[in-house]
Formats: C-alpha cells, structure tokens, sequence
C-alpha cells in the first residue's frame, strides 16, 4: 500500500504537469499572437489579423486550462505539502504573493479585453492588451521560477529553529540558479509555442488549405524556432554548468557517473542501474563530459558513490535529460531543414509538413523531460540542503489522497484528450472558411465596425462562414 | 509584542477579508449566473454566458489572492483549515476546473457537443457552490462532524448557493434584457427568500452552539452597535422583496439595484460572520498573532501589495467601463 508520501508526491507530479503544459504554450504564445497583432496594426493588412483570430482561440482555451489546473496548484501547498509553508513560507508566500498581486491579475483582466473587446476598444488599446496579458505571463514565470530556483539554490535567507527567515531578498529571487533557469524556461515556452504552430499551420497546409493564413502562420513559427533551438542548446549548456556547480549529484545522475573519474565520457545511452551501481549497454564518447562541463579534457566529475544516500533516482534523471537534449538537437535540425528551403525554394516538400504535424507537441515533452530532470534532480530534498520532501507531507489519511488523485486523474486525462482532440478539430474546420483577401469588395464593412479598425475585417467575411 | 508584529497581522488579516468579500460577490454573480443556466433556452444560455464572458477569469483571481494571502500570512492556519477541509476543496476544485474549461470548450466545438458543455458548466457551478457552503459551514461549526454539525453544514450548502444564485439573477436584471430579464427577476425573487431563510438560520444556530460567538454579540452596551448589521440587512432585505415584485420597468429605470442591494447584503453578512470570529483564523483555536509569519516577509509583501493593489482596482474598473451596457452576443477572437 503506498503512504501518504508517495501518493502525494504522486499527485504533486500529476498536477504541476499537467498544468505546466498550457503555461509552456501560453507564455509565448502571447507573444506570437502580439506580433501577429502589431504587423496587423502597421500593414493593415487583413491576412494578419486573420492569423491572429485563429490563434487566439486556441490561445483562449489553453488559457482556460492553465488557469483552472493553476488553482489546483495553489492548494496543492496547504492540502499537501504543509511542512512546506511552515518551514520555508517566509520566503515561498512573498514569491507566489507577487505572482498573483502583479501577473494573475494583469493577465486575467486584460485576457477580457483581448478576448472580447476587439469591437468595443480601437484597435491598438487591443494590441495593448495583448501586450499586457504577454507581460502577466512572462511575469507570472518570473516569480514562480524564482521561486523554484531558490528551492534548487536557496541563498539570502538564514535559519531560525527550523524556520527560514529571510535576509535579503534580492539575493533570494536572483539566486544563482535563476537566470539560467528562467531564460531556459522562457525559451522552452517559445520552442513549445513555436513546433505548435508550426505543426498545426502545417496540418492545415496538409488537409488543403490554401489561404495565406496558415502559410504565414507557418513561416513565423518555423524562422522563430530555427533562432530559439540553438539559443536553447547554448542555453542549456550554461544552465547545466550552473547545476556542476551548485548541485553535483544532479550532475553525476545527468550523466550516469558513478565513480569520480578525471576524463569522463559522454554516455550517449546506458542504462543505470541503481542495485549493482553501474551502467550496462554503454555507448560512449571518451572524455566528452569533462570537456563540456570543466572545460578541460581531463576535468574531474565527481561521481555518485561519493553522495550515497543523498542523491537522486539515476534512471528518470539520466533518461530525461537524455530525452530532452535529443529533443533539442531534433528541434534545430527540422527547423534549420524547413529555414533552408524556405530560402531556397519557397516550397517545402510535403514530408517536412507531415514531420512539422509531427512535432507539434514536441515541447511538451522535452519541456516534460527537463522538469523531471530538475525537480527528481533534488530528490531527496525539496529545498536544497534545508528541507527533505519527508518532513514536509501531510498527515492526512491516504484514503484521502488516493481519492483526490483518482479524480485528478480522470478529470485531466479527459481534458487531454478533449484539447488535443479540439485543436486538431478547429484546424480542420478553418480549412473550408473563405480567404477574406479575395473577398468581393463590393461587400460593405458593417458601418459600425468601420471606425473601429480591426472590427472590420468582421464585415468583409460576413458573407462568408464565421471562424 | 512590538507594535509591527500587533498591526501586521491585523493589517493581512483585512486584505484577505477584503480579498474574500470581493470574490464572493465577483465570482458569487458568475458563479450564480453558472447555476441558473437554463437547460432548455439555448439562446438565453449563449447571451448568460456572454454577460460574464470577459470577466470570469479576473473573478476567480480574487480566490487566488485569499488562498495566497492565507498562505503568506497565516502559513500554518493555511495548513490548518486545509487539513480540516481536504475533501471539500478537492471537490470545489473540480468543480472550478469543469466550469472554467466548459466555458471555453462551449463555444470551440461542434454544435452537437455545446449542449454537453453547458450542462458541464452549469453543473461544475453548482459543484463549487454547494462545496464553498459545506466549506463555510464546517468553519463555523470549528470543523465538528456530529450529526448536529452536518445537518448544519447542510444548510449552508444550499443557503450559500441560494445567495450565489441571488446575486447572479440580480447581475442578470442588470446586464440583459427582455424575456430573459423578466425570467432573472423570477429566480431573485426565489433565491431571495431562500437566502433570508439561511442567512436567519446562521444568525441563530452560530451564537447558540459557539460561546464565544454570544458573549461577542451580545454585551452591553456594544450589542446597540452591532445589532446594526442585522437591522440595516433585514431592511435591504425587505426593500428587494418589494423592488423584485415591481420590475421590470419601463426604461429598464432600476434594473442595477437588486445588484447593488444584493452586494449590500453580501459585504454586511460577511461583516457579522467577521466580527463572530475575530482574532481567530482556526475558530477557538489559533488567533491571527499566533499563526502570523514572520515581519520581515510581512513588510516585504505589504510594500508590494500597497502599490499593486490600487493599479488592479484601477485596470478592473477600466475593464468593467469597457464591457458597460447590457450584454449582447459573444464574439470570439
Ligand atoms: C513557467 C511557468 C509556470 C510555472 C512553473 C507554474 N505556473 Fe502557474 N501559471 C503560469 C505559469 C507557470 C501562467 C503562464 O502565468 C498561467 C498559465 C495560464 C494562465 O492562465 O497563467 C498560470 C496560471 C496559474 C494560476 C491561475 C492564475 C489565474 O487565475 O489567472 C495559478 C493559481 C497558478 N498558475 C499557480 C501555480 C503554482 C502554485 C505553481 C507551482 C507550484 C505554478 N503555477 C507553476
Ligand atoms: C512547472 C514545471 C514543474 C514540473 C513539471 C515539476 C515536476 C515535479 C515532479 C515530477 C516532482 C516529483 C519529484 C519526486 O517526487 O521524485 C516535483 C516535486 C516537487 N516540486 Fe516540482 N515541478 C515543476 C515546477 C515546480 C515549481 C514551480 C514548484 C514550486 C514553486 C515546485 C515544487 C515542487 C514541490 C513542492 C515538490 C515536492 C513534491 C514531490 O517531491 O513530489 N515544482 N515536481
Ligand atoms: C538542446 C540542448 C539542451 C540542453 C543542453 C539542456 C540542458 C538542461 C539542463 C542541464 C537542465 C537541468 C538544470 C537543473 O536541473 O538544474 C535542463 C532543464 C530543463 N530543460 Fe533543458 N536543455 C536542452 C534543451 C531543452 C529543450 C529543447 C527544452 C524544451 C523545449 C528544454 C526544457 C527544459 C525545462 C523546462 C527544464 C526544467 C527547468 C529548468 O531547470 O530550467 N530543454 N535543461
């Protein structure tokens, strides 16, 4: 029978998963849907704020998500985790304060707007909402990762009789983990945001349509993560020397080294085994891990067996990060493959769209990956050094738990479904909709949106089927 | 105690009264709006969503921040009342989730599904607020689980949810218009007088069966003062029974009332329920002082807070400005 403990680690990981997921879509996909909007603004030039409309729908929904599966997370703490709160609330209440008084709210108001104002405000008080929103988001990752990253590296606090006190709170938001943390997190929202596009503008281009919409949606998505895969990868890197520094039994289990050694390979693939503390089935790139983490060809990694009893799981780590980088090194070369012939050509093959559907949610996995990577990375503590995730559980009955995570459970798999299902649904059914461009122009605006600017393409698809 | 670690409790312990006040009657009016769907009108369904379209989202925020500024402030009462109200949150939880999500899917999906999606909304509303009244209920009666206890419990269920319902139809009178109107001042009309029915019922059973609560209430001479609260709420009480049987009018003259009344009657309940309990936050148990984190992260918030919370107060009534006038078709972008 499994204990309270597991079960609420179990449901901890259930939850902050599957609400991850649309914040990684949403945080740049606001921005894809600002520039959208301000080409819109500048050209005037309607297949733009076409683009925009299809997008923000699907934006509107993976919002909705993130904020319901959000609010779960907020209660997770007290129901769940109270030890949490009660040695280290300090410091976390501030942190997630500052989340909801300056980003929850920025982004729920002005979501409103963005969603349903385009009619009642001119048109760039809407492509200033839309920028706001964007700013809510990005701060709302802001804070949560900073809090998160001092949970990996704490500093700026002391301890009082088990109790963290705060002593400065710059050096406890910008803590050595943060910025590496925060741009990596940013970027893997992008990247997400990004292969989305891509791959559900490549569905459409697949099922037949013909419009420009989808076309431009698809060169935007495809140029943006050609610049952000390699970005991430240099990112990547740094954020893993940061880790060597700060969290070497991550390291070790990152890179499945069990003995300290000077000159360690790189393990393209091994499996680790925890009982007899070795690798089998090994594939290795001598000395590769010591260039890339100490810079030198015989640098020292310091193994696991020199942190018994105090680091991670080896396999999840070991394998996330393997699923993530490879994820990653993918990324670049299909982005970098369709950039090419998008200079070349102008025409991409039909494979690299069906490899595009494909990717669409890739980030969700990579993004998936490396959280797993990160958070069992600290196993057995959940802040650094300070506080073991044991002494922080509930004592509720596990009768309780298990009740609560079954119904999490049903409740997100059927989500799931239903939002996979739903975009994939409203991209086959924008492909019959009319190209607006080429609409009769004898067609009269509806006179009370022609004042308004970006209400008025409403008028010129009125023949047409409503999206 | 210094003064700092005298006022700042109290000084949180107001923001999240605030806090709580203000998303029991923002997200009390969708919430409401949620319960009453009507299952057989779909074009009243379409323009009900649609009056609380732009601001649903904003509305549960205020949840966020009472949830946050419990856990900021009172760590532990947090863990407290959480432990006590497990389950109960677990299932408002759900219910907030089915809502939130039937809201957008409603108007993604193929004809055939929305009906399917309206049902899951106006059943997840219900599912919170029944939970939010069991939740209450269990506060009041300090998390007792006799028979006694739960027959109580039960009541707040249904009185929360009629007090819900009640803002919803009054924010209805205001934002529509025609058959739908007319249709929301009936249901204010029942959910008024079940409210009054709970709201007596509260009034009664919390000073019998908490001691505290009495010697609270009634000493002299401070009972002449507080006695207020329930006289001025009687009236209002009384004012909308006899507003409720006289609308709708012509020029739609009065159709903001109910909701200003029913907002009056809201924030002066909440007040009483307030006083009841104060210093406690774990009722009989644990006062704000004791449960208090420490004034340095106290301090660091507030600075925030005093800054932040005037600019949302300030965006909010820009947002509401922008969606004024009754509530007509939803259009997506
Ligand atoms: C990297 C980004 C990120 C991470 C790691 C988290 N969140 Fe989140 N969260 C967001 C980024 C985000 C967001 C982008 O701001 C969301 C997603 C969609 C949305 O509406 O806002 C959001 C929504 C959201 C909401 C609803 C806000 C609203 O009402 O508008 C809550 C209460 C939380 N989150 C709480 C949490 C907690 C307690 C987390 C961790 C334990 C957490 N989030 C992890
Ligand atoms: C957003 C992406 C995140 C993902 C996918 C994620 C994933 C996980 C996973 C898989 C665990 C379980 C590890 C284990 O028990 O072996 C965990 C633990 C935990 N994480 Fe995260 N995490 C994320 C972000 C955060 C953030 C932002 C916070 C806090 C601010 C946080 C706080 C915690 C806590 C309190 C635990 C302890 C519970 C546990 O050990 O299961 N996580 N996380
Ligand atoms: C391509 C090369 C990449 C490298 C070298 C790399 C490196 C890393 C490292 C070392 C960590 C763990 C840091 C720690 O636990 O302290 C990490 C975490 C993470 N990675 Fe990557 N990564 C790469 C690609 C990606 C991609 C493509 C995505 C998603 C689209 C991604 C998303 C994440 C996320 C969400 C985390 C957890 C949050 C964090 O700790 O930053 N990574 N990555």
């Amino acid at each position: 029978m499994l204990d309270t403990l597991m079960l609420s680690r179990i449901q901890f990981a259930t939850n902050i998963s599957f609400h991850i997921l649309f914040p990684s879509i949403t945080i740049a996909m606001c921005w894809i849907l600002f520039y959208f909007k301000c080409r819109y603004d500048f050209s005037k030039n309607p297949v733009w704020m076409r683009a925009y409309r299809f997008w923000v729908k699907i934006f509107a929904l993976t919002f909705a998500l993130g904020v319901v599966s959000g609010i779960t997370m907020s209660f997770q703490f007290g129901t769940n985790w109270p030890g949490f709160m009660e040695r280290v609330g300090n410091i976390a209440g501030p942190l997630l304060g500052y989340e909801v008084l300056t980003a929850f709210f920025l982004e729920a108001t002005f979501l409103g707007i963005m969603l349903f104002g385009i009619r009642r405000v001119p048109s760039r008080i809407h492509t200033l909402a839309t920028l706001l929103v964007a700013i809510g988001t990005t701060l709302s990752a802001f804070w949560i990762i900073a809090l998160n990253s001092w949970m990996q590296t704490p500093a700026g606090f002391e301890m009082r009789e088990g109790v963290a006190f705060p002593l400065d709170w710059w050096a406890i938001i910008f803590n050595p983990s943060f910025p590496y943390r925060l741009m990596h997190v940013l970027l893997a929202s992008g990247l997400t945001a990004g292969f989305l596009v891509a791959g559900i503008s490549a569905y459409r281009i697949l099922k037949g349509d013909k419009k420009r919409a989808p076309y431009i949606a698809l060169k935007t998505a495809v140029f943006m993560v050609a610049i952000l895969a390699p970005l991430q990868a240099f990112v990547g890197d740094l954020h893993g020397l940061n880790t060597f520094e700060h969290q070497p039994q991550k390291v070790a289990a990152m890179e499945g080294v069990w003995e300290t050694e000077k000159g360690a390979p790189l393990l393209l693939f091994a499996i680790p085994d925890e009982e007899e503390r070795k690798n089998h089935f090994e594939i290795a790139i001598p000395n590769l891990a010591s260039l890339i983490l100490t810079h030198k060809i015989d640098g020292e990694i310091v193994g696991l067996n020199d942190f018994v009893g105090e680091h991670p799981p080896v396999k999840p780590v070991f394998f996330g990060f393997r699923i993530m980088v490879g994820l990653g090194l993918l990324m670049i070369l299909i982005s970098w493959s369709a950039v090419y012939l998008f200079l070349r050509r102008k025409e991409l093959p039909k494979s690299l769209y069906k490899v595009l559907v494909a990717m669409s949610f890739s980030g969700w996995v990579a993004t998936l990956a490396g959280w797993y990577v990160t958070e069992i990375g600290r196993q057995p503590y959940l802040v650094s050094g300070v506080l073991k995730t044991a002494e922080a559980v509930t004592t509720v009955p596990p009768s309780n738990v298990v009740f609560s995570l079954a119904l999490y459970a049903i409740v997100y798999s059927f989500l799931l479904w239903a939002y996979i299902h739903t975009i994939f649904l409203m991209a086959r059914r924008s492909v019959d909709v009319e190209e607006f461009e080429t609409a009769d122009p004898s067609m009269t605006p509806i006179p009370d949106t022609m004042f308004e600017g970006a209400g008025s393409n409403e008028g010129m698809i009125a023949g047409g089927v409503k999206i | 105690m210094t003064a700092e670690m005298y006022w700042l409790p109290i000084i949180f312990m107001a923001l999240m009264g605030v806090a709580i006040l203000a998303y029991a009657i923002l997200d009390g009016y969708d919430l409401g709006v949620g319960i009453l769907l009507p299952l057989n009108n779909e074009s009243q369904r379409d323009t009900m969503i649609a009056s609380i379209g732009p601001f649903w989202d904003a509305n549960e925020t205020w949840l966020v921040l009472a949830v946050g500024l419990l856990l900021i402030a009172f760590p532990s009462a947090h863990s407290a009342v959480l432990y006590h109200l497990y389950i109960p949150a677990v299932i408002m939880l759900i219910g907030l989730i089915m809502r939130g999500v039937a809201f957008d899917f409603r108007a993604k999906v193929a004809a055939d599904y929305k009906y399917a999606w309206d049902c899951t909304f106006k059943a997840g509303s219900l599912i919170t607020t029944l939970a939010q009244g069991y939740m209450l209920g269990l506060y009041v009666m300090g998390f007792r689980t006799d028979l006694e206890a739960q027959l109580f419990t039960l009541l707040s269920c249904f009185g929360v949810t009629a007090a819900y319902s009640l803002i919803g139809s009054a924010w209805l009178i205001m934002k529509t218009e025609g058959e739908l109107q007319k249709r929301a001042i009936r249901w204010a009309r029942t959910a008024l007088k079940i409210t009054f029915v709970g709201i007596i019922a509260v009034c009664i059973v919390n000073p019998i069966v908490n001691q505290g609560v009495f010697d609270k209430w009634f000493v002299y001479p401070r009972v002449m003062f507080v006695l207020l609260i329930p006289i001025v709420t009687l009236n209002l009480f009384v004012f909308l029974y006899f507003l409720l049987n006289r609308l709708p009018r012509v020029n739609d003259s009065y159709s903001w009332v109910p909701f200003v009344g029913v907002t009056g009657i809201f924030i002066l309940s909440f007040i009483g329920l307030g006083f009841s309990f104060y210093p406690y936050i774990v009722p009989w148990n644990v006062t704000i002082w004791e449960a208090a984190s420490a004034p340095e992260s106290l301090k660091f918030i507030l600075v925030g807070a005093l800054i932040v919370v005037p600019t949302i107060l300030m965006y909010t009534i820009f947002a509401y400005r922008i969606f004024r006038g009754k509530a007509t078709e939803l259009k997506y972008y």
